[in-house]
């Protein structure tokens, strides 16, 4: 960690180079934090509100298996088409049967972070499939050939006037125009013509409900409707763990999610999908990857509970200042750090360290994930499976030893403070990462353990 | 009451000032203070860095020093926490619960234990206070801003009997320092962009103090304080609420 330039130590260094820019960044994404404690604040009953959520997350992940046939018996029973992925391979190529099927090369969908998980846009490019996403935000990332930053606000690390130019070169509006109402307006002319075209659309799912069959999608934009209603086939993609057992505990979560992710009371689509309508076909994807083995991990299992609101990421000091991309992982911030490293231990074990462990994350969680106590947990499993860089092993094996003997402390310090004083430039050069832009603490000639022993005289040494 | 002093090692070894302070302020409370003599560390920055499994010799050395103390006091939210939290040891864990137990926050002992209601201490002076995350939203020293809950503060309580102590209201109440132990060398970017921001509301408010109940984050808030030639000084909150008249 540290020295390749594809964690996030290095990445959320290139970040900060631009210091207007993290400035910019931060305000914005706090400025969304403290709209989500107003929202909070409108409602007395919020904590409660989350620890039920928590537990209705809580049960539905002790009894997915029985959810999860229950669901799939009433949406077949509805109508709908069900199909199993155990992984993300298994899912991008069913979604491709499903188009060859149907001899379809373009489609058009709404956020779903499962198909960034899956990497379902690049896998169908590949097969000569032209996607179109529908969410505003995304599609401002796709044209910008970038991964979304942000899984609510997809597009959040770009400023009006870059969004002016790619529209500008995309789309061809005029180049300067920068104005955000223009932009959406163009945007919208856009992907009009993409609804009206395209005969399959592929969405995501917030809540599916084991006890109907039914499944919730919630956009602000209208365009998972939109998609979904000109299509001959619609295509709902999502993860094993967006279960909730009954219609009736949507009241809770349909609250929950729109405040904690943007702070309004609800989204402005919350659109209930049961069945095809005549002559349409509804495929539901239903997806595993690794959540299974999630679920086994003890320590890790609340990680499921996730609803995806990027409450988090909003409330992070460290995403703030970071920005998704320095995450290399679909899904960023907290929430990412601790569901990436259970999909490669390996490639994404600097994420679990890319925390001060604040504790804000699980503060603003509607489902109250403990994802600062999880942080902690993955730093432990990672260096178990040998996944710490070989010098901080060594420098950290050296450290607990002399911590542990009495005399080795007291040694140790007085030679580093001593060689602090008499020879500074040994700390204070750019081989020490505190030094570059702090100045070191001043070593006093005695400890307080001096001090003590000369003033106090005690009995009990 | 006798009370067993906690003193972390980067307090022994740069903040000697801090350890008497509190060890001045827990005396003239009325407490007699024990300071046993073969601590070293609570063991957190190996556990932090996802060590956990070389703190052993250190909990175990923990537990020797501190395990016939009915009270330990530490001036340091972080490291109380960690006792707190992840005191563990094999064959003796009975003993482990004991210590995890007994062993409290200086901030939370005066207000919780002690039950200090006045304090004979003047600092005239505007002062800022850095909420240290692990004291607060591990140990809940303060209300969390993130929470739908009262608004209560055991430093603030304590700062308030100080005579001349003028308190400056924050932009952002508790936002995270930046400190992180290991993080702040390991992603030494953010670690200081996230100080610096600290360090900005702070100056916006004018105050000439910045302190807290963790030392850790003051060292690293100083650090920054003294690169950009800032004349505001860090100061732990024991040294304020020992300060005399």
């Amino acid at each position: 960690m540290g020295t390749s330039t594809t964690t996030h130590a290095s990445l959320s260094e290139q970040f900060n180079a631009d210091e207007a820019r993290v400035n910019w960044h931060d305000e914005t994404l706090w400025w969304v934090r403290q709209k989500r404690d107003k929202a909070a604040w409108t409602l007395p009953e919020w904590e409660e509100l989350r620890e039920t959520a928590s537990r209705i997350k809580h049960n539905t992940l002790s009894n997915l298996h029985q959810y999860l046939l229950s669901f799939e018996e009433k949406a077949l029973a509805n109508g709908c088409t069900v199909h199993w992925a155990a992984n993300a391979a298994e899912h991008n190529e069913i979604v491709l049967n499903i188009l060859r099927d149907q001899k379809i090369d373009q489609l058009v969908k709404s956020k779903s972070m499962l198909t960034e998980e899956c990497h379902l846009n690049e896998y169908l490019a590949a097969n000569g499939i032209d996607v179109t996403d529908t969410d505003l935000g995304e599609r401002i990332v796709q044209l910008a050939k970038e991964a979304p930053s942000h899984i609510v606000l997809p597009c959040i690390h770009k400023k009006k006037e870059e969004i002016g130019e790619l529209f500008h070169e995309h789309l061809g509006t005029p180049a300067g125009n920068a104005d955000p109402l223009f932009l959406t307006r163009a945007a919208r002319a856009h992907l009009r013509e993409k609804f009206l075209t395209r005969r399959v659309a592929i969405t995501g799912v917030n809540f599916a409900v084991a006890e109907t069959g039914e499944f919730v999608v919630c956009t602000n934009e209208g365009n998972a409707d939109m998609g979904a209603h000109l299509a001959d086939v619609h295509i709902a993609c999502m993860g094993i763990e967006k279960l909730i057992p009954e219609r009736k505990h949507l009241g809770v979560f349909l609250r929950l999610l729109a405040r904690s992710a943007t702070g309004q009371p609800i989204t402005t689509y919350s659109s209930h999908f049961v069945k095809p309508r005549p002559g349409q076909q509804l495929h539901i994807i239903l997806v595993d990857n690794g959540r299974s083995t999630q679920l086994g991990r003890e320590d890790f299992r609340n990680s499921l509970k996730c609803i995806r609101c990027g409450a988090c990421m909003n409330t992070c000091p460290v995403y703030r200042r970071s920005g998704g991309h320095s995450y290399h992982t679909a899904i960023a911030g907290p929430i990412g750090s601790i569901l990436a490293p259970n999909l490669d231990m390996k490639k994404y074990a600097d994420l679990p360290f890319a925390s001060t462990l604040c504790g804000s994350c699980s503060n603003v969680c509607p489902v109250k994930i403990d994802i600062h106590n999880q942080l902690y947990q993955w730093r432990q499993e990672i260096t178990r499976a040998g996944y710490a860089p070989a010098g901080k092993a060594a420098a950290m094996k050296a450290m607990a030893m002399g911590l542990s003997k009495p005399g080795w402390y007291r040694l140790g310090g007085k030679i580093a403070r001593r060689m602090m004083r008499a020879i500074p430039f040994l700390f204070n050069n750019r081989l020490n990462a505190w030094y570059k832009q702090r100045e070191m603490p001043a070593p006093p000639k005695e400890t307080f353990a001096d001090w003590y022993r000369k003033n106090k005289n005690q009995s009990n040494q | 009451m006798t009370v067993a002093l906690f003193i972390p090692c980067y307090i022994d070894q740069f903040y000697p000032n801090v350890g008497i302070a509190t060890l001045q302020l827990l005396e003239k409370l009325g407490c007699e203070i024990v300071f046993p003599p073969n601590q070293t560390c609570c063991g957190q920055p190996m556990a932090n860095a996802g060590f956990e499994h070389l703190a052993t010799n250190c909990n175990q050395l923990f537990l020797k020093n501190f395990s016939a103390y009915e009270y330990i006091v530490c001036p340091s939210g972080s490291c109380t926490l960690h006792i707190k939290d992840h005191l563990h040891v094999e064959g003796d864990n009975e003993k482990a619960n004991q210590v995890r137990n007994r062993v409290y926050e200086l901030t939370e002992f005066l207000t919780d234990v002690l039950q200090v209601e006045k304090l004979n201490a003047r600092f005239p002076h505007r002062v800022g206070l850095h909420q240290s995350c692990h004291g607060q939203r591990g140990l809940h020293l303060s209300q969390m801003t993130e929470l739908v809950a009262p608004p209560y503060s055991k430093p603030v309580q304590l700062l308030k009997m100080v005579q001349g102590l003028e308190l400056a209201d924050l932009n952002r109440k508790d936002e995270c320092c930046g400190f992180g132990g290991t993080f702040c060398v390991t992603e030494e970017a953010v670690s200081v962009k996230m100080g610096k921001d600290r360090v900005a509301d702070h100056l916006q408010q004018q105050v000439e103090f910045i302190t807290g109940a963790d030392m850790s984050c003051l060292m690293h808030l100083e650090g920054i304080l003294r690169r950009g030639g800032q004349r505001v000084q860090v100061k732990h909150i024991a040294e304020i609420l020992n300060a005399s008249n």
